[in-house]
């Protein structure tokens, strides 16, 4: 991949950001409701209202919101939290953190386990190991996020009692923070009993979030190794008598990763959209169970960054995938369509 | 290949059979539940609240002591009704952008797949429940909210067969003999075509079922007392403790119509375009 391609690949990324910048915008106005008679209540004066919506900037014209908007998000201010009257990104840096713990937790989980179902499902292709694999992920494909995790807060949390119920660690516990990342800032400070306690509390929300990425990766890796084990040079690694894992890992699995990377780049995307409702469930302070928090309380400017972000992730993340593919393949040569 | 030779196939694929079954038993759930329900499922019983599973109340009772079973078998017309409809509203709009942008090409295609690709920046759930809080919770917004979502996905399936059928000679030769392109389109490129179109479309029945009960689990979709599954887990939520039967028969259901689509679909695919399989 030249740079040519990698800059068109940066413009094409602004002019959608462009794009997701002018719908939420267009999208959050269509919303019914004033917030400044949210903020205020039902008796608050018109003359207070008015006043609020001149502080809020709402009683400017849409274009001159919109600019206002754009020229503040570039300098990184997404304004003040119409809820909680504190900068949006103040409250957003932490729970991104929350996020990106659990995202890549669960990622991690999706990624390990789905191969290797993936590898075994291809290897004893036509057999109990199979069938059961493939029936997993189908369930797993179909089964309702929100559902698997409350089953597994009552099977873990309630009857058992062997896991926390919710949040990201113990209340009461005090940790400062550095990275965001309760397991990452617990290794720096070398607080082995915080560590222990993120991570119980990230087992089951990590869990129940990589489901679904984990029945798809496994469907992909069935997929792509059969192709793959297929191929002339995998009969003849086998035939100059090479150990049967070697074969399967290094020669199958190592070309049969193009199609798997993709998929766990798209995979991301669905993980970011699953985290909304993961975090819901289970009380996690990170920025999708924000999201929705404040579209239920017409926190324009806090719902406009959280989906800026999420949209930039995403992009970020489809960027990454192409960038890794044509790292791994010197044969794609990525022309941009 | 001929009508009956595609029926064949499709009793002959385990998954399409498995799928038919699936799907068909919760259709006759839908079409015949007021018949077959044993309770009313909006009759609050006070005296009968969360009780487990016994012979008189098969899968226990609610908050409001009603039977579960029958809110889950009336829930059936709302879950398969959400799937078609929110299915529609994304296949037409997607599939005439889809046919658009790929005919005609040029800055048509670069307007139209841009805007889409805008579309698809957001996760699709953000975007689900961005729309129905926009619309306002119900059960009508959650299906346009979900319809709306998945719009270009159907417009990227039909643009890309598109740009292969019409340089195809068939479609060629039709456009050197005068043809209009109307004509073209909805009696040659269209017609062949539909088998991506099918397949994701049931494929995509599961997800929007799944995404509305998504919607309903935030309260942004059905509202009470409508025996809507994702909402009767929400309501089911408050009482894991005590009861969670309340929670786990709807998600259950849901379950199963979701795989039932997607066991279907995939046998679809295997039989009607053995290019897509994965």
């Amino acid at each position: 991949m030249n740079s040519s391609v990698i800059s068109r690949r940066i413009v094409q990324l602004i002019l959608i950001m462009i794009g997701v910048s002018v719908v939420v915008f267009l999208m959050l106005r269509m919303i019914p409701g004033d917030p400044a008679q949210l903020l205020l209540g039902e008796l608050a004066s018109p003359e207070e209202l008015a006043a609020l919506r001149h502080d809020l900037g709402l009683d400017r014209s849409l274009l001159v919101q919109y600019t206002i908007f754009v020229k503040n998000m570039l300098a990184g201010d997404f304004g003040i939290s119409m809820r909680t009257g504190t900068p949006v990104i103040n409250e957003i840096i932490p729970r991104l953190a929350a996020t990106v713990e659990l995202s890549v937790a669960g990622m991690v989980i999706a990624t390990v386990f789905g191969i290797l179902a993936g590898i075994l499902s291809a290897v004893y292709k036509n057999t109990v190991v199979d069938y059961t694999a493939m029936l997993s992920a189908l369930v797993g494909v179909s089964m309702p996020v929100f559902w698997l995790g409350l089953m597994l807060i009552y099977v873990f949390a309630v009857h058992f009692q062997v896991m926390p119920m919710m949040g990201r660690m113990e209340m009461g516990t005090e940790m400062h923070a550095i990275t965001g990342l309760v397991l990452v800032d617990a290794l720096i400070h070398m607080d082995f009993a915080v560590f222990k306690d993120g991570l119980r509390h990230l087992v089951l929300p990590a869990v129940t979030l990589s489901t679904i990425p984990m029945a798809i990766i496994a469907r992909i890796t069935r997929s792509a190794m059969l192709e793959v084990m297929n191929q002339d040079y995998i009969r003849t690694a086998r035939a100059k008598g090479m150990e049967e894992s070697v074969v399967i890992l290094r020669h199958a699995l190592g070309n049969a990763f193009l199609p798997i990377i993709t998929v766990l780049g798209i995979n991301m995307g669905l993980l970011l959209g699953g985290a909304v409702l993961t975090e819901t469930i289970f009380s996690w302070p990170g920025l999708g169970r924000y999201v929705v928090d404040s579209l239920m309380g017409r926190d324009y400017n806090a719902v406009q960054a959280c989906i800026l972000i999420f949209a930039v992730l995403m992009a970020l993340i489809n960027l990454g995938v192409d960038v890794m593919y044509a790292f791994l393949d010197p044969r794609i040569r990525v022309d941009g369509d | 290949m001929g009508r009956w030779d595609m029926l064949r196939d499709l009793l002959k694929n385990k998954n399409t059979v498995l799928g038919m079954v699936i799907v068909g038993c919760i259709l006759f759930l839908a079409v015949f539940g007021p018949v077959l329900a044993p309770y009313d499922p909006f009759l609050p019983a006070p005296l009968d609240r969360l009780q487990l599973p016994s012979r008189e109340h098969w899968l226990g009772t609610d908050s409001l002591g009603r039977d579960i079973l029958t809110r889950i078998i009336y829930g059936s017309r709302i879950s398969v009704m959400i799937g078609l409809v929110a299915v529609t509203i994304s296949l037409v709009p997607g599939t005439v952008l889809g046919l658009l942008a790929g005919y005609f090409g040029k800055t048509l295609d670069a307007v139209i797949m841009r805007v889409m690709d805008v579309l698809l920046a957001f996760p699709a759930i953000l975007m689900a429940v961005f729309i129905a809080a926009i619309l306002g919770p119900s059960l009508v917004n959650t299906m346009i909210a979900v319809g709306i979502v998945y719009i270009p996905h159907y417009a990227r399936i039909v643009r890309s067969s598109v740009l292969l059928l019409k340089e195809q000679l068939f479609v060629q030769s039709v456009s050197h003999m005068g043809g209009s392109h109307g004509r073209i389109i909805f009696s040659h490129i269209l017609p062949n075509a539909l088998a991506p179109i099918i397949v994701y479309a049931t494929l995509g029945m599961g997800t929007a079922v799944l995404q509305a009960a998504a919607l309903g689990f935030l309260g942004l979709g059905a509202q009470p007392p409508q025996p809507e599954w994702g909402a009767m887990l929400s309501e089911g939520r408050q009482y894991l403790q005590l009861a969670p039967h309340v929670a786990a028969f709807p998600g259950l259901a849901i379950l199963l119509l979701v795989l039932g689509f997607n066991v279907f679909g995939d046998g679809l695919r295997d039989v009607l375009d053995p290019t897509l399989r994965t």
